[in-house]
């Protein structure tokens, strides 16, 4: 059972993995080029690559949205807190630091975001929802102050390396989502931590009463939800050259949460897996790929992802597995 | 003194509190045609806080306003261009927005979900059908748009009353009646109070649920309309984050997030905050724009904060009485 425990997360995976794999095959039949790859300079080139590199972003944010989705809550805030990490970052860069002080920087503002969402929600008992709302709305305004109202840009070789860098052929940003994801997922897992948070998740008060000290786990689930939020504001950031307060990281909190809920993360807490979160975050950077090289308007991205969230909406919904119950053959009812 | 109007208290408090100090520093604020701004500048904005009062009183939350205030315009502008008499497409607009509510409020009923994930998947369905209807901004040339645009109620000493600034006017009146005097009203508060003892008082919780967010739609599609007439023109891209502004003045107003708890005269109160807060910004003239939003973002906090003290309290107050009486402890198992 103790040694079952990271593995049990394999056969549940088995729609997800599905799912990414149909939408690979068919992102091949509109592009029978798709699957090519092709090894330059020590780096590979090719759509599938691109789908990792430009999902990385929503990846990486996906990790810290799991975790605070299985305490039942939700982090609204994390593209403003990428504006913010994004916007000090460029700031620094332009002001000629180096690389270590730049990351340094960004994760602290991160982290002080992810703290202080935390403690509203942990300590003074907000509603995640509006908790995290209070930064979203005043963040992108907090970014400005740190451009001062500009564009900032910069030719930071460091900085620029974060995005543009590859290691073992693979872009830098995929190389981050994957270890980021690899140390979290282990974190939780191999440790009580994963079960805690979903202690908390199912049932906060009876959690606390049990002995769990639900106000730190919180507090902390929201931390690393900051901290990956700063990860990707860097990110883009780096991949711009630049920080745009008004667009970086616009509604891809939105994206995280999609994310996280095709990866079967159940929204009413309790349920959660970081690695499928992932595979999520991929699977809708695939389908946006796809609505690309189909030709299709990159408009109809919104509409696939509102009829996606439909479908899961309905298939994950109390009324349907009673249904479920309900239409298995008797002998197997009990 | 009752504590329920504190928190309404407490917002007119603040409103007079900030037109005083704003009226101090620029005295030309006391005219009535700043007045009159106030209230056409804010006219969408303020019909669709009266739809959420009512869905964040009923416990919910509706973040696709935006997108359907966006729908409306472009929808308006399409068909207008297209030959359709603009009273009727106000017709078709408003009987397409309503129901699209309705759907998503019997979603939220039947498959038990969440309403914060339902409404953001009618968010990105609303904005998708806007971009497949057209990725540009479309002027709207009409006569009957320049005859409504034209309407105003001239007040004494200069100001003047625009039409759809006296619609916000009817609107707020109308959800005053709504809310305080009809059983959909009682019925409304009484969700947001307590599910379960509402709908074991016969409360009939899915036509409500239903009506409510199809009243929340509705009137973002009267707000879209009244954007329409107050920009004459459609664009995809109009109103993102406004379902934010509008959770924002709803909070500011007293409305308690928790449901059950509010009044819509609370929210013209906090409409009229966010709009004194930008007539300021512009009358100082040195001032970027995304004060604006920090601004805000400061007074949320705030009002959450207050409003959490005052449930506290009310919770000890409660527990005190219950001491003092020696009322036995109902048990959840007895």
């Amino acid at each position: 059972m103790t040694l079952a425990r990271p593995f049990r997360a394999l056969p549940a995976a088995t729609p997800q993995i599905l799912t990414f794999a149909l939408v690979l095959f068919a992102n091949w039949l509109v592009f029978p080029d798709f699957f090519d790859l092709r090894l330059q300079d020590g780096r590979l080139f090719g759509s599938l690559i691109d789908v990792l590199n430009r999902g990385a972003p929503v990846a990486i944010l996906a990790i810290g949205m799991t975790l605070v989705i299985a305490t039942k809550g939700v982090d609204l805030s994390v593209g403003a807190v990428m504006a913010i990490a994004g916007a000090v970052a460029a700031t620094l860069a332009a002001d000629g630091h180096s690389l270590p002080v730049i990351v340094l920087a960004a994760l602290a503002v991160g982290l002080a975001c992810g703290l202080w969402n935390g403690i509203l929600v942990a300590v003074l008992d907000i509603q995640p929802i509006i908790a995290t709302l209070i930064l979203m709305v005043t963040g992108r305004g907090i970014a400005q102050l740190v451009t001062e109202g500009q564009i900032v840009t910069f030719t930071h070789e460091g900085l620029i390396a974060v995005a543009g860098a590859s290691l073992l052929g693979l872009p830098m940003p995929v190389v981050i989502a994957f270890a980021l994801a690899g140390l979290a997922a282990a974190l939780v897992r191999f440790t009580a931590l994963g079960l805690l948070i979903e202690a908390i998740g199912i049932n906060r008060t009876a959690a606390t009463y049990a002995g769990v000290d639900s106000r730190s786990v919180l507090i902390a689930a929201y931390a690393v939800s900051g901290l990956g939020a700063a990860v990707a504001g860097l990110i883009a950031a780096s991949d711009i050259r630049g920080a745009d307060a008004n667009n970086a990281g616009l509604w891809l909190e939105l994206d995280a949460i999609l994310a996280v809920v095709v990866g079967g993360t159940s929204l009413f807490g309790g349920r959660f897996s970081i690695l499928l979160s992932l595979v999520g975050a991929f699977v809708i950077q695939a389908m946006n790929t796809g609505i690309l090289l189909s030709g299709y308007p990159p408009e109809m991205n919104l509409i696939v992802k509102a009829t996606v969230i439909v479908l899961i909406l309905i298939v994950q919904s109390p009324a349907a597995s009673r249904m479920k119950t309900f239409l298995r053959p008797p002998e197997s009812r009990r | 003194m009752n504590p329920r109007t504190l928190p309404l208290l407490a917002t007119l408090g603040v409103f007079l509190l900030a037109y005083a100090l704003c009226a101090l520093q620029f005295p030309a604020m006391l005219s009535t045609r700043v007045v009159a701004n106030l209230l056409t500048d804010n006219a969408f904005l303020g019909i669709v806080a009266v739809g959420m009062t009512f869905v964040i009183l009923s416990g919910g939350i509706d973040l696709s306003v935006g997108s359907v205030i966006a729908f409306t315009g472009v929808f308006l502008a399409v068909t207008i261009r297209a030959g359709l008499d603009p009273v009727a497409g106000f017709i078709l607009v408003l009987a397409i927005t309503t129901a699209f509510g309705a759907v998503m409020g019997a979603m939220i009923h039947y498959l038990e979900t969440p309403p914060f994930i339902v409404t953001l998947a009618g968010m990105f369905l609303a904005r998708g059908v806007c971009f497949l209807m057209t990725t540009d901004s479309i002027p709207i040339d009409h006569p009957v748009y320049d005859t409504l645009t034209g309407l105003s109620w001239r007040i004494p000493s200069g100001g003047r009353l625009s039409l759809i600034g006296g619609v916000m006017v009817l609107v707020f009146i109308a959800g005053i009646v709504l809310a305080h005097r009809t059983r959909f009203g009682t019925a409304v508060y009484g969700l947001g109070g307590n599910r379960t003892s509402a709908e074991l008082m016969g409360v009939p919780v899915a036509r409500t649920t239903i009506l409510i967010y199809a009243l929340s739609s509705g009137l973002a599609g009267l707000a879209g309309i009244v954007f329409s007439l107050y920009t004459s023109a459609g664009y995809s891209l109009a109103a993102t984050g406004v379902e934010l502004d509008t959770i924002a003045a709803v909070v500011i107003g007293g409305t308690l997030l928790t449901g059950g708890v509010g009044t819509v005269a609370g929210t013209f109160l906090g409409v009229m905050i966010q709009g004194l807060i930008q007539t300021y910004v512009i009358f100082d003239g040195t001032l970027s724009s995304w004060w604006t939003k920090i601004v805000i973002g400061g007074l949320l906090f705030a009002f959450i904060v207050f409003q959490r003290g005052l449930v506290h309290m009310a919770a000890r107050r409660r527990e005190a009485a219950r001491l003092a009486t020696g009322m036995p402890v109902v048990s959840p198992a007895g």
